[in-house]
């Protein structure tokens, strides 16, 4: 849907400093541009779990950071985000890729499709579903919107095959 | 539970050091931690979550290049989150000092035995954190299991280039119960944000 060049320049727009991810085949074709980016810094973790955590750090030092994971690293990371978006209620953003939404040939029936939204809503989190490139200006918007409103938002980008 | 050293013992030595470092503590360290430490750069991380203080900590330590962040971990918790050491290695941030308080149990829950010591394992061998956290890329690693070693040189193992791996053997505390909460959440970590960073 979006490419690399897309990806780096919505989220330099939304002041985003790091972006800590754990990737998948979609969010991965971004890579090189996201190393490449003089403005923001990339840093890889091994779970989703260290994920939240290293963006809560980063926030409470004065960055803007984002997380970018899969919606399955979303069900791994639950008692991290817990703790970060409603114990300490810190406003960070994420992206994170809602697999086989688009296209589930590779698993048909695929329960990480089946179970994302009923997850974020049990988890009291706001989301936005992204279909389409034109959505691009609404996620920056929602991005840069995290720190005014004191919330953190979730941009949940519609992804094809698995 | 022999050459073990006393938590709070091991914990006054830091305090006598500290000056103006971020100090990251959870579980049985924020509990002892907060008696002996009232900083606006404490960040008391309870309630938490499972295993996550190490990764909370590099966060703070990446975003502020030029301050040193100490986190205090016990050995429970980084069994939970074991990744987090290669990610720390791989980030490499020289201000990072990550001390480990393995007392061998799961303490607050009433002092299990962890799944990396004898008690927990077939073989009844030990799993030795130092040696992992070397595996992981930590060129200085350190470890103490006596209170007076501790206290000659931990001011000069502060002082190493990050990131810096502490394995402190210490005794469980029997009876002990887990960390109650400094007070609300939300606003701690708006006080320590701004007391690090201006708020910015």
């Amino acid at each position: 849907m979006f490419s690399g060049a897309d990806i780096v320049g919505m989220l330099t727009e939304a002041g985003i400093t790091h972006v800590v991810w754990v990737p998948d085949s979609t969010l991965g074709k971004w890579e090189n541009e996201l190393r490449a980016s003089r403005d923001i810094r990339l840093i890889t973790v091994c779970r989703e779990g260290e994920a939240w955590a290293v963006a809560a750090g980063l926030y409470l030092g004065g960055a803007r950071p984002l997380v970018m994971i899969q919606c399955t690293g979303l069900f791994e990371s639950g008692d991290s985000m817990r703790n970060v978006l409603h114990d300490f209620r810190l406003p960070l953003p994420s992206l994170i890729g809602y697999r086989s939404y688009l296209n589930e040939s590779t698993l048909p029936g695929d329960t990480a499709k089946v179970y994302t939204e009923p997850i974020l809503k049990a988890w009291n989190l706001d989301y936005r579903l992204i279909l389409e490139t034109s959505q691009r200006d609404e996620i920056v918007s929602l991005w840069r919107g995290c720190e005014a409103t004191g919330r953190p938002s979730v941009v949940l980008l519609a992804e094809g095959r698995a | 539970m022999s050459n073990r050293m006393s938590l709070v013992e091991s914990l006054e030595v830091l305090a006598g050091l500290r000056r103006d470092e971020v100090v990251v503590s959870s579980m049985g360290t924020a509990r002892e931690w907060m008696k002996l430490s009232q900083h606006p750069l404490d960040f008391v991380h309870v309630p938490s979550s499972m295993g996550q203080s190490c990764s909370l900590g590099l966060g703070m330590a990446l975003a502020q290049p030029n301050r040193k962040v100490l986190v205090y971990n016990g050995d429970g918790s980084l069994l939970m989150n074991l990744g987090a050491l290669v990610t720390i290695t791989a980030e490499a941030p020289d201000n990072f000092v990550l001390l480990v308080f393995d007392n061998a149990v799961y303490e607050v829950t009433g002092a299990q035995a962890t799944a990396g010591v004898p008690r927990s394992r077939r073989d009844l061998t030990v799993i030795d954190l130092a040696a992992v956290a070397r595996s992981c890329g930590f060129r200085s690693v350190f470890e103490f299991n006596d209170i007076a070693r501790w206290r000659a040189d931990a001011a000069s193992v502060l002082q190493m280039r990050g990131p810096v791996f502490v394995h402190l053997k210490v005794a469980p505390i029997p009876g002990a119960v887990g960390p109650r909460s400094p007070g609300p959440a939300p606003p701690r970590a708006m006080a320590f944000r701004e007391a690090l960073c201006g708020g910015k």
